[in-house]
């Protein structure tokens, strides 16, 4: 597993999770730490659990063992405060076709900390992912990879310390890539962190990768 | 509260957006119930007796028909998966899209329900009484569809199984509501029976939001 490379400390610890899905291990005794402004890329086969332990560090599933520390707190303690902290892209965008990308952006902030964006900080989220242009498309009419665009704007204009992303790259042309890229280095640099499952090497220098093993 | 707010704001404006999906469920009300008088013939005393139950188990399957779609929609898109993160209770969330749906359904029904009693010859104290008891029980029967919603999200036909599951938790607001109407018509307590429609609604306002998170926690496993 993953050592400790430097002295700094850890915001976030997992020691030995373990999950099930359909009453068979995805994955056991998982254990690593993040600290701030540090990224990890999770790779595997399809069926490997990347999903399930980004969805167990969100909550949405309840590990069989093991625990989430944020600061050494157990993040079940206080699910919400936990919450809170989290940026989500799933495989699915999570935006509504029938509003456009600003009033998805707008929506999903206010229910994720029940304030209203500042139309600076939609803008800049719009603006890193070169979706001025289309702020007032409805996201129906829009491609899958603009589609994705909207999505990590929305993970941007949120502000949170971790970002649980499952395929990031997916769907996004050269272009968008970069500017996902500029937009992770600009989330790191301030001392965010990041988990990301991928495919595509991200390539970032002092990014740390966690393989999962394949089911058995 | 604000998450709250913009919740049902944002349930409204998808709804203002595509207000087909509305338009079928009146449409089906308005159908449904006049095609009793046209089945059973023009006879006054006939129609005066069985208005209340007619009005109000229409109300109920149009209620229905558009609960399918009440969470399956956000399960779809993944929206469900950010209510779920949203660091304030589900419990809330679930209550919020409940809320929406009844201002759009329960609210027009209610609205409705008076204009199309005049098709069965009903007076017009008459008519008040059916929109007051339509507006005191539709919220519950949000709230019932709602779970039953959230117990079938994900499973197939689930149309009909969430039918199976809210029409029997639905009796005693209909036995209330019409019997309201029936009440006022013979001289009982009309208002006894609106109590109990209002306890009714309070009681599915205080039980189901906790029923509806919890079904939906396990949906997002």
């Amino acid at each position: 597993m993953l050592r400790r490379r430097h002295m700094v400390p850890f915001l976030l610890e997992v020691a030995d999770l373990a999950c099930r899905r359909g009453g068979r291990p995805v994955f056991e005794r998982l254990s690593f730490g993040l600290a701030a402004g540090e990224l990890l890329a999770l790779t595997g086969r399809n069926g490997s659990g990347k999903t399930t332990l980004l969805r167990a560090l969100a909550l949405l599933v309840r590990p069989a063992a093991g625990t989430i520390r944020w600061q050494g707190k157990d993040v079940g303690a206080e699910p919400e405060t936990w919450r809170g902290r989290l940026a989500w892209l799933g495989h699915l965008e999570g935006l509504k076709g029938d509003l456009t990308v600003a009033e998805n952006l707008d929506v999903a902030e206010r229910l994720r900390s029940a304030t209203r964006p500042d139309a600076e900080r939609l803008s800049a989220a719009l603006a890193a992912f070169d979706l001025a242009a289309l702020a007032d498309r409805p996201i129906r009419t829009l491609s899958a990879g603009q589609r994705r665009r909207a999505a990590l704007a929305r993970v941007v204009l949120s502000g949170a310390s971790l970002w649980l992303l499952d395929e990031p790259l997916n769907a996004l042309d050269t272009a968008a890539q970069a500017g996902f890229r500029a937009a992770l280095e600009r989330h790191l640099a301030a001392g965010g962190l990041a988990i990301a499952a991928t495919h595509t090497e991200l390539g970032f220098a002092g990014m740390r990768t966690l393989e999962l093993g394949s089911p058995a | 509260m604000n998450g709250f707010a913009a919740l049902v704001a944002r349930d409204l404006r998808l709804v203002w957006r595509r207000p087909g999906d509305v338009a079928v469920v009146l449409a089906f009300f308005v159908v449904a119930t006049t095609l009793f008088p046209l089945g059973i013939g023009p006879e006054a005393n006939v129609l005066v007796r069985i208005a209340a139950g007619v009005l109000w188990c229409a109300a109920l399957f149009a209620a229905l028909l558009s609960l399918d779609r009440l969470f399956a929609s956000d399960h779809e898109d993944g929206t469900l998966d950010l209510l779920l993160l949203a660091p304030w209770p589900l419990e809330l969330a679930a209550l919020a899209k409940c809320c929406a749906h009844w201002i759009v359904t329960g609210l027009p029904l209610a609205a409705l329900a008076p204009v199309l009693g005049v098709a069965f010859g009903l007076e017009p104290e008459v008519l008040l009484a059916l929109a007051a008891t339509l507006l005191i029980g539709t919220p519950t029967l949000s709230l019932i569809g709602g779970l039953a919603a959230a117990l079938t999200l994900g499973a197939r036909k689930s149309g009909a199984l969430l039918a199976l599951l809210a029409l029997p938790l639905c009796v005693p607001t209909l036995i209330f509501g019409a019997g309201a109407i029936e009440a006022l018509a013979t001289g009982g307590d009309f208002g006894a029976h609106i109590a109990i429609l209002a306890a009714l609604a309070l009681v599915a306002l205080a039980t189901t939001p906790w029923a509806i998170a919890a079904a939906l926690r396990q949906a997002g496993e």
